[in-house]
């Protein structure tokens, strides 16, 4: 088995740059990777990533991937790495479609959303539930429906659909909309938008699509008639698969300022390790940090 | 001759880009029908699929949901 110098695992914000910086180094990697683009794919309208004023995250996450495939970077697409270990000096990485070996090993595999654990929303899920406001909101339109959460996400989510959608209802379990003030100031100034605070989805229910869901408050639980649920209740680590590593309470995997975890040769970057701002600005540096600690660990050991 | 291909999609979702780029680099003729603000057209995808995420293929008749690349190619005969 060919033995890299470097796999990086993801292809988001974080693990794009790192191989760019990677190939910039001439180094003999591979990437792994589920998605292109990560969540940034996913986001709607971007306004923070120094040089756009504005684009959107499908076009920033295109971006990305040209400047990737720029470097004829070797992609492993829509595979998902299931185990990552250390063996006689190298560390093994098995997916569900092959194994890999390397000298060194940057993990950035982000982040999934969080799921409700409701009944209904299995059975439900692209049948009217979905967890990508950004990929399906266009198809509720006219339509009414919930968005589920109070944080940036949600109200990223609910801004999409303010245009598309007749009602937007947005069911927040805490007593206010949390997020920045700059979006939460365009959620209330929307004509069609019900917030509904202090209140929990117990169940989505429907026939063959989604046609209500059911929500609790300190008044009662009653029912609210939607076509759509947009699940926008945060986020997950994707790190179980890296056993051995060192991981804080939430799962993100332990890193230090130069992006080693606490193996020495595994490095990580971006949203999931335990960085506290979860920014695509900040995961792109992040990755270019690790690509470079990467870079240094391979050359003072020698290999 | 060439099966038909029917691309559902939205213009924003990352995965339906990577399944029309995936048929242009493989010289696929598809007809790409954009659901957005179209319920005619949600209605034929909800009614094909018996689901609501985008992309879903149809090729010839063979409905395909999601980017599902391998079986995509088998579909269309692509190595």
């Amino acid at each position: 088995m060919q033995i890299y110098d470097l796999i990086i695992i993801g292809a988001g914000p974080a693990g794009i740059t790192a191989s760019v910086y990677s190939a910039r180094k001439k180094l003999n990697f591979l990437v792994i990777s589920l998605d292109i683009g990560g969540q940034a794919a996913w986001s709607g309208d971007i306004e923070n990533y120094t040089g756009y004023q504005f684009i959107t995250g499908p076009e920033l996450a295109q971006k990305f991937h040209e400047h990737m495939r720029k470097y004829d970077t070797p992609l492993k697409e829509n595979e998902e790495v299931l185990e990552l270990k250390r063996s006689d000096g190298v560390f093994l990485v098995r997916t569900n479609k092959s194994n890999y070996s390397s000298r060194s090993v940057i993990i950035a595999s982000g982040k999934r959303s969080k799921e409700l654990g409701v009944p209904g929303e299995k059975e439900f899920k692209n049948r009217g539930l979905t967890y990508c406001a950004t990929c399906d909101g266009p198809l509720f339109s006219a339509k009414d429906v919930a968005v589920i959460g109070g944080g940036n996400s949600a109200l990223d989510a609910a801004l999409q659909l303010v245009k598309i959608a007749k009602q937007v209802n947005i069911v927040n379990n805490t007593p206010a909309l949390g997020g920045d003030a700059i979006m939460r100031q365009k959620v209330e100034d929307a004509a069609n938008v019900a917030v509904f605070n202090d209140s929990q989805v117990i169940s989505v229910t429907g026939d063959k699509f989604v046609s209500a869901i059911k929500i609790k408050d300190n008044t009662g639980v009653r029912d609210l008639s939607v076509q759509g649920v947009f699940v926008e209740i945060g986020l997950v680590p994707n790190s179980a698969f890296a056993g051995d590593v060192e991981k804080n309470g939430k799962g993100e995997i332990k890193i230090n300022l130069r992006n080693e975890t606490s193996i020495p040769g595994v490095f990580s970057a971006g949203d999931v390790t335990d960085v506290p701002e979860k920014q695509i600005i900040i995961a792109a540096g992040e990755g270019s940090k690790a690509a470079l600690s990467a870079f240094r660990y391979l050359a003072i050991n020698k290999f | 001759m060439a099966k038909s291909v029917k691309v559902y999609s939205t213009p924003t979702c990352p995965w339906c880009i990577r399944a029309k780029q995936f048929l242009q680099e493989n010289n696929i003729d598809f007809q790409n029908i954009d659901v957005s603000g179209n319920q005619q057209a949600v209605d034929e995808l909800m009614q094909k699929s018996g689901q609501m995420g985008v992309p879903v293929l149809d090729i010839e008749g063979e409905i395909i949901v999601g980017f599902d690349k391998e079986r995509i190619k088998q579909s269309l005969g692509i190595l």
